[in-house]
């Protein structure tokens, strides 16, 4: 039961930092979960992609380090934790939020925040890659499905079936 | 908009004054029930893979009209304000304006109940299978090409800051003390929001 109170109060200070989407706060929650013991730098990587190959928002991550620590109650009780907090916070400020929603200040701070979100999704690609790229094939890989995004209009669903079809296939070394 | 506005504020109890500048006007599209808002958050939940935004605005905008482009727009602005998963807050914020608390709850169930489903099925199918050979290396695979996704969304995010060297010094500072110094997340905002909010010159 301690994990789970554990797990709780993680996922609940976490969901109150991510500012900028969930994206921004991966490498927070790889930090946490590392100095918890829960899961590794590699194994996050691993469960971030899986969380990805699942339809839904991409926060699924949180689930599956909570079904790593304690099974079904663990996933129930990260995710939950994770959605609570915030989503109250968003209910009582949506009440409000046309006392602020065109006061100067908001636009600004909004703005301002935008180099942060960068710098911080940007921390979650260099994570990510150095957990996940073992040779020139993952590399590849990467550097691949990352320009196919950018130049194509391709659903990056294929694109993470390409990857893993590869790895499978033996491809990647 | 001034039906956004009186909706929103009606959900959290408050009566619309005449102080705010607004009445509550006829709704030109129906409320949703309850048990379609839980549909509609479902079809977004299962049918979104990557971002489930762009779906969300195709059918809460343009094919159930329960927002208009406008109120869709504002309303996403608050969820990005706000912390938290974006499209989770949209759901507890469209949920409570129409039916308050319960709406919300409804709203989110269907978003995530399905997905969750799904990754806890995923989860267990690794945690059996994750040191087989073959799946051990189409997982790898499929990491790095994870990997690659995350590192074009955030190419895509920093192209704004094209031309602005306060919000560029922000962003490397954040990958500094993130990505090489392992700073605590609540430390880098407390000194880098204010920063990005000084350094922010748009139209310098």
């Amino acid at each position: 039961m301690v994990g789970l109170a554990t797990l709780a109060a993680v996922f609940a200070g976490l969901s109150l930092l991510a500012v900028g989407g969930a994206n921004a706060l991966l490498p927070e929650m790889a930090r946490q979960a590392a100095a918890e013991g829960w899961v590794s730098a590699g194994e996050f990587a691993a469960l971030f992609a899986v969380a990805q190959a699942a339809p839904g928002p991409n926060m699924l991550v949180v689930t599956l380090i909570g079904w790593r620590v304690a099974g079904l109650a663990g996933a129930l009780t990260a995710t939950l934790a994770f959605v609570v907090p915030a989503g109250l916070l968003t209910y009582v400020v949506a009440g409000l939020w046309h006392r602020f929603r065109e006061a100067p200040w908001r636009e600004r701070v909004q703005a301002g925040l935008t180099p942060v979100t960068v710098g911080l999704v940007l921390s979650a690609a260099l994570l990510l890659c150095r957990a996940s790229l073992h040779g020139p094939g993952t590399l590849l890989v990467a550097a691949g499905s990352a320009a196919a995004l950018l130049a194509t209009r391709l659903h990056p669903l294929w694109l993470l079936a390409a990857g893993g079809t590869l790895g499978a296939a033996g491809l990647l070394g | 908009m001034n039906r956004f506005v009186s909706v929103l504020v009606t959900a959290v109890g408050e009566s619309p004054r005449a102080g705010y500048g607004f009445r509550m006007q006829p709704a030109p599209s129906p409320i949703p029930s309850r048990a379609a808002l839980f549909g509609a958050f479902a079809e977004i939940g299962m049918l979104g893979f990557g971002g489930v935004l762009p779906l969300a605005r195709r059918l809460i905008v343009e094919r159930r009209r329960w927002l208009s482009a406008a109120e869709f727009t504002d309303l996403l602005a608050l969820c990005q304000f706000l912390p938290g998963p974006n499209i989770v807050n949209f759901a507890v914020a469209l949920g409570g304006r129409f039916y308050g608390a319960a709406g919300s709850l409804a709203a989110v169930a269907g978003l995530l109940g399905g997905p969750v489903a799904v990754v806890i099925g995923l989860g267990a199918l690794y945690g059996r299978f994750a040191s087989v050979p073959a799946v051990a290396h189409g997982l790898a695979g499929l990491a790095a090409a994870a990997a690659g996704l995350v590192l074009a969304t955030a190419l895509r995010i920093a192209a704004p800051l094209r031309g602005r060297p306060g919000g560029i010094a922000v962003a490397v500072a954040a990958v500094l003390a993130v990505a090489v110094l392992h700073l605590p997340l609540w430390l880098v905002l407390l000194v880098l929001a204010p920063a990005g909010v000084l350094l922010n010159r748009p139209h310098a």
